[in-house]
């Protein structure tokens, strides 16, 4: 288990209850009491820690190692069906943007993701989930694909953001993020997108338009990660603390904001905390808000979701 | 929707509305130091006669090089940032917006204005990188968005001039957003089978690069404009090298598929009429 700064009270409990543990299997005396009941302030430890932190606190949960990523979830939910599908039909395969079939409650239905690395090894095979022009070609491809045979899409946003390299300029990183964003707009199918991690800026929107897009609880979703804006804006990487709370970029203020359309409740201690739990709980908010996007006909859908992204920004006349 | 009527007198009207274009009498070329008088440089479209280089214009200007007799109606100018966070970094957003007010006559980073170019109808929404680095915020989207509702309504072609050193970042995530509102509004243009020139000038990066400037039927850029998504320092970080020469250039982009051609600032008018009659005929 790793510990994030904040979670230090947590570490000590937990560690102090694996030692009495230890005495008590070493030395036959019966400690389940004083166990149980370790464990009862751990979780209320636990349960006071995590209903107060601070947007920086939650990006640091978002970025927990431990957090499960895109192909967990879209493993679990689909129960193992899932059959990746590779590349962009023109120059590669990106493998920090992830995609195929699986089925859901016996039905087919497009995962697209970003996908960080969950080793060090894979981290760089995975560029840390900053997906190439051909990334996001891939995903659009995908979309298609869904659309053609009357499949709904849901969409896992998990990125520091677009990866910034010389090829990725030379290939049209613009140019790919822009016409996604374009494409999902007239998708006919159902589009749902989640982020479960990261949501840095048009690298995450590239692959964010939906009828539907939530965010679970501890993620984050903004123009820029706040350490960048405490670079660029405080001229300083001092003030991310700062910068995140500025930033407004939290679920709970994005949905106040109504730039998102809900919050995915997670288990206590954040998602890595309780992996079965977030997955079979992402799980049954498809299934919920498939079931209400399928009665709605398709072009009416593609006009709410036009609507939606169309009255966001706040001006003065 | 308010609608405001400006019809300009000539190209030398007021000083004030020309903050970007140089003050004085003679004008020397940032590029090759060649010396001229200010009054050539302007009769050139602001560009070095000798070397070529455009220097950075505004919505005024482009207003004026394009729209027959100078005429034009401009629409939302009234339209005002709403701080919609209450943002503050080392400065409050606020505070940054009213200096902005002060240091030029422009409400935000765009304006957008309709009239006849060579007798054709034309929406052109300019953006200005005099305002806050040119940066989309919700003004700019909005803009943009009531634009493109007026050319559906009007069945007239598109064109967004853009310039911008990416995201207004004091408006966080509301400033994200306006790369879905406009490549969604853009999608309905295209639904309409409305053109869309997207003209690029020194230097539309970040959000803009990702949304509106790269969706036109025609990508069109001015010589020697830097277009990209990444800004070259931070791709320089990323690469941990030098980069190589003319990357990101307008040149770079013809040369990559990014765009469908090049077109200098005097040519500008002429040619953008030839390719609206191609449109229409
Ligand atoms: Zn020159």
């Amino acid at each position: 288990m790793v510990y994030l700064e904040f979670e230090k009270s947590l570490e000590v409990l937990s560690n102090e209850i694996e030692k009495i543990k230890k005495v008590g299997s070493d030395s036959n005396v019966d400690v389940s009491k004083a166990v149980t009941e370790l464990e009862q302030k751990l979780k209320d430890k636990r349960t006071e820690v995590y209903t107060n932190l601070t947007p920086w606190q939650r990006v640091q949960v978002s970025r927990h190692p431990e957090r499960p990523y895109t192909i967990s979830y879209i493993n679990a939910i689909t129960d193992n069906t899932w059959i990746e599908l590779h590349g962009d039909r023109g120059v590669k395969d990106d493998k920090a943007m992830v995609g195929g079939f699986g089925r859901i409650d016996g039905r087919t239905v497009m995962f697209i993701g970003q996908q960080k690395g969950i080793n060090t090894k894979m981290r760089q095979i995975r560029n840390f989930g900053m997906a190439n022009p051909e990334g996001y070609r891939k995903a659009l491809r995908l979309m298609k694909l869904a659309e053609k045979f009357n499949k709904p899409i849901v969409t896992f946003i998990d990125t520091p953001g677009a990866f910034p390299g010389l090829e990725a300029e030379e290939r049209g990183q613009g140019e790919a993020i822009a016409r996604n964003l374009f494409e999902m707009f007239q998708l006919k199918v159902p589009v749902i997108c989640i982020v479960l991690g990261e949501g840095a800026s048009g690298g995450a929107l590239g692959i964010g338009i939906g009828d539907r897009v939530l965010m679970l609880e501890n993620t984050w979703y903004s123009v820029i990660s706040p350490e960048s804006c405490s670079s660029i804006l405080f001229r300083s990487w001092d003030f991310k603390e700062q910068a995140a709370s500025s930033l407004k970029l939290t679920a709970e203020d994005m949905l106040a904001n109504k730039l998102i359309d809900g919050i995915i409740k997670e288990p206590l201690g954040g998602a890595h905390n309780n992996q079965i739990g977030i997955h079979l709980t992402v799980k049954l908010e498809i299934l919920k808000q498939l079931e209400v996007l399928d009665k709605i006909d398709s072009q009416h859908r593609i006009d709410e979701r036009i609507k939606k992204f169309c009255s966001m920004g706040v001006v003065v006349e | 929707m308010s609608w405001f009527k400006r019809i300009k007198e000539g190209i030398t009207t007021d000083t004030k509305d020309k903050k970007e274009t140089p003050e004085g009498l003679w004008y020397k070329c940032s590029s090759c130091k060649h010396i001229m008088t200010t009054e050539d440089h302007e009769k050139n479209f602001w560009v070095c006669e000798k070397c070529g280089n455009h220097h950075r214009i505004g919505s005024h200007e482009y207003f004026d090089i394009l729209f027959d007799g100078q005429e034009f109606t401009e629409i939302n100018a009234g339209i005002k940032s709403g701080d919609p966070l209450n943002f503050a970094d080392t400065k409050k957003y606020s505070d940054r917006l009213k200096d902005a007010y002060k240091k030029s006559p422009l409400n935000d980073a765009i304006r957008t204005a309709y009239g006849k170019v060579e007798g054709l109808d034309l929406m052109v929404a300019c953006m200005d990188f005099n305002f806050i680095g040119g940066s989309m915020g919700s003004v700019v989207g909005e803009k943009i968005s009531r634009s493109i509702d007026v050319c559906i309504e009007k069945k007239i072609p598109l064109m967004i001039i853009s310039k911008s050193g990416g995201a207004r970042m004091m408006e966080a995530a509301f400033s994200l957003m306006q790369m879905a509102k406009t490549s969604a509004k853009l999608s309905l243009l295209a639904q309409a089978k409305l053109p869309y020139i997207s003209f690029l000038t020194d230097p539309p990066t970040g959000g803009v690069t990702a949304s509106f400037a790269m969706l036109g039927d025609l990508n069109i850029a001015e010589p020697k404009a830097l277009i990209g998504f990444a800004g070259p320092r931070v791709v320089k970080e990323t690469i941990g090298k030098d980069l190589p020469e003319g990357f990101q250039t307008s040149e770079f982009l013809l040369e990559k598929g990014f765009l469908d051609l090049i077109v200098s600032r005097p040519e500008l008018k002429q040619k953008i009429a030839e390719l609206l009659l191609m449109f229409k005929n």
